[in-house]
């Protein structure tokens, strides 16, 4: 492609910002992510692998999971019904009830962490409640859950709001006059139309639940092989000087990642065909 | 587009998907989140203000805030560059590079914290070069800066990368056609372009980095007065069990998150209208 010298700038100065803006770019993001698989495997590959069995790092993973399969389903749900409420239909305090789902963005986590310690310590009514029963929340699976819950919030609905306003309602239309019911029309209009967004949602707020750290670190007491997600036990790890194990762990979460990164430009470059189609 | 959705529908769901978004969100956000004004509320006026007046409190306040924003503002320039180079201008492994600026959104910041501070601390790869002209980043502000920039780093790419591509390229061969040297058509036609998509970066940028805590603990060495953030002086106060503390101060950090998000708010409707112009 030949360039038009009016509208792009002559070749050095080309050359220095492609360099400046790869310095840049090493120096704050590919050094660090090389490190940790370097760190990883300085020990060889023996240790690496170790790091992978003990039964912390594996409890670690299975409470991971855990939060990850109740957080992002019960978050999906909510995306698809907010969306649903929000894009198909005119009510008033739509822009209200929007600033209020993106709330969670806004607040630190390590805020986060603290309004559910507040509501659930033993002092507050709630958890007073729940301490009579005997059902500890914090420091506990189910308050890590809550918390996870809470920051992965808005991630679905985000995705879904704008493309589903683009979208309008004719097709929902046709396929309710033409005598489909509600849901045939949901099942077999409107999700087609939305599945790449949805999914892109879906990833978004996975890869955050996974790596979720100062919520999760407020509500969940540290016990090891209790209550450590996999964050949580990079973090004990690398504290108690263990530097092998945790960039051994911390290089799996790497590795997810870019999986995450890598579906994610799968699914942008199949919304992209469908726009052109 | 407002005209379509306004008429009357006869979608189905309205009641039902309303009903659920507005408990689910009572449920998980507002009710967690009103704990922290009740207990506010409950701790009476004057301990209030001498907690968030305190000269620790208000040395970690003035901390989040100089390095939020020193890291925002390196992202806004650096930002800019980076995104210019990639839809402009084409060089080898740009792809590559391109797909990994996401890194940040999809990594847990635990590991991102151990990873930069590899990087560097003394011995690291970068620190031993920063070392040698008498930088010292691990364990002082600016390592928070670095870690606050790495995590702040896409916001300002990824919203003025989709900005400059839709620019029409007739625009500057037009100005330059004119008569206009590349310079002014730099700041008559592409700034103004970019202006409102690069504050609105810049501030999303400044918004995460305030109340980030993952990335930063492990390389500020956490030493109160010097390097100590205001989330880990709320994480501090959670610890030794001092609720009101911890309160306090995350009601001071919250009402900035919020008024923030106004500002961001306000932003995006107005880089809709130049937008539309």
């Amino acid at each position: 492609m030949k360039r038009h010298a009016a509208i792009t700038e002559p070749r050095w100065i080309r050359y220095l910002l492609i360099g400046i803006s790869i310095l840049f770019l090493i120096s704050f993001l590919i050094t660090p992510l090389i490190l940790i698989f370097v760190k990883a495997f300085e020990g060889g590959i023996g240790l690496y692998l170790k790091a992978f069995v003990e039964p912390e790092a594996l409890a670690a993973m299975r409470l991971t999971a855990l939060v990850v399969c109740i957080a992002v389903p019960l978050n999906t749900i909510f995306g698809l019904c907010a969306s649903w409420a929000i894009t198909k239909f005119e009510f008033r305090g739509k822009g209200f009830l929007l600033t209020l789902i993106d709330l969670p963005f806004t607040v630190s986590p390590v805020i986060s962490g603290l309004i559910f310690v507040l509501l659930f310590s033993d002092k507050s009514w709630l958890g007073g409640i729940f301490y009579n029963l005997g059902i500890q929340i914090i420091f506990s699976t189910p308050g890590i859950v809550m918390v996870t819950t809470f920051v992965t919030f808005p991630f679905v609905a985000r995705e879904l709001i704008p493309l589903m306003q683009s979208q309008g309602i004719e097709e929902e239309e046709a396929a309710l006059t033409l005598g489909a019911t509600g849901w045939q029309t949901f099942w077999r209009v409107s999700l087609p139309n939305i599945k790449w967004g949805l999914m892109y949602g879906i990833i978004l707020c996975t890869a955050r639940a996974v790596g979720e750290f100062g919520a999760v670190s407020v509500v969940s007491g540290h016990i090891r092989g209790l209550t450590n997600t996999m964050p949580l036990h990079i973090e004990i790890l690398y504290n108690e000087y263990n530097f092998t194990a945790a960039f051994a762990v911390s290089s799996l979460m790497v590795f997810g990642a870019l999986v995450t990164l890598l579906i994610k430009h799968y699914i942008e470059w199949r919304m992209k065909g469908e726009k052109r189609l | 587009m407002r005209k379509k959705v306004r008429r009357k529908t006869i979608l189905p769901g309205f009641g039902l998907t309303l009903g659920i978004t507005v408990t689910y969100l009572g449920l998980v956000v507002l009710i967690p989140l009103s704990m922290l004004f009740i207990k506010t509320a409950g701790m009476g006026f004057q301990p209030f203000i001498e907690i968030v007046t305190s000269p620790r409190s208000v040395s970690a306040y003035w901390l989040s805030f100089y390095t939020a924003a020193i890291s925002a503002l390196i992202n806004a320039v650096f930002g800019f560059l980076v995104a210019w180079v990639m839809v402009r201008y084409s060089f080898f492994g740009k792809k590559v590079l391109n797909a990994l600026i996401d890194i940040p959104f999809a990594l847990p910041t635990a590991v991102a914290g151990i990873a930069l501070t590899a990087a560097y601390s003394g011995q690291g790869w970068i620190g031993h070069l920063l070392g040698k002209i008498g930088i010292t980043a691990v364990f002082n502000p600016i390592g928070i800066i670095i870690a606050l920039t790495f995590i702040g780093m896409p916001f300002v790419i990824r919203t003025i990368e989709p900005v400059l591509e839709d620019m029409e390229k007739e625009m500057e061969e037009a100005a330059s056609s004119l008569g206009a040297s590349r310079i002014q058509t730099w700041i008559r036609v592409i700034l103004p372009t970019v202006l409102p998509a690069w504050i609105t970066g810049t501030t999303l940028s400044f918004a995460r980095s305030l109340g980030e805590y993952g990335s930063v603990v492990f390389i500020s060495g956490n030493m109160p007065f010097k390097t100590e953030i205001a989330p880990l002086l709320i994480m501090t106060q959670l610890e030794q069990y001092n609720y009101e503390g911890a309160t306090a101060i995350a009601c001071i950090m919250l009402l900035a998150s919020f008024s923030l998000l106004l500002l961001i708010n306000s932003l995006q409707a107005w880089s809709k209208v130049r937008g539309r112009g």
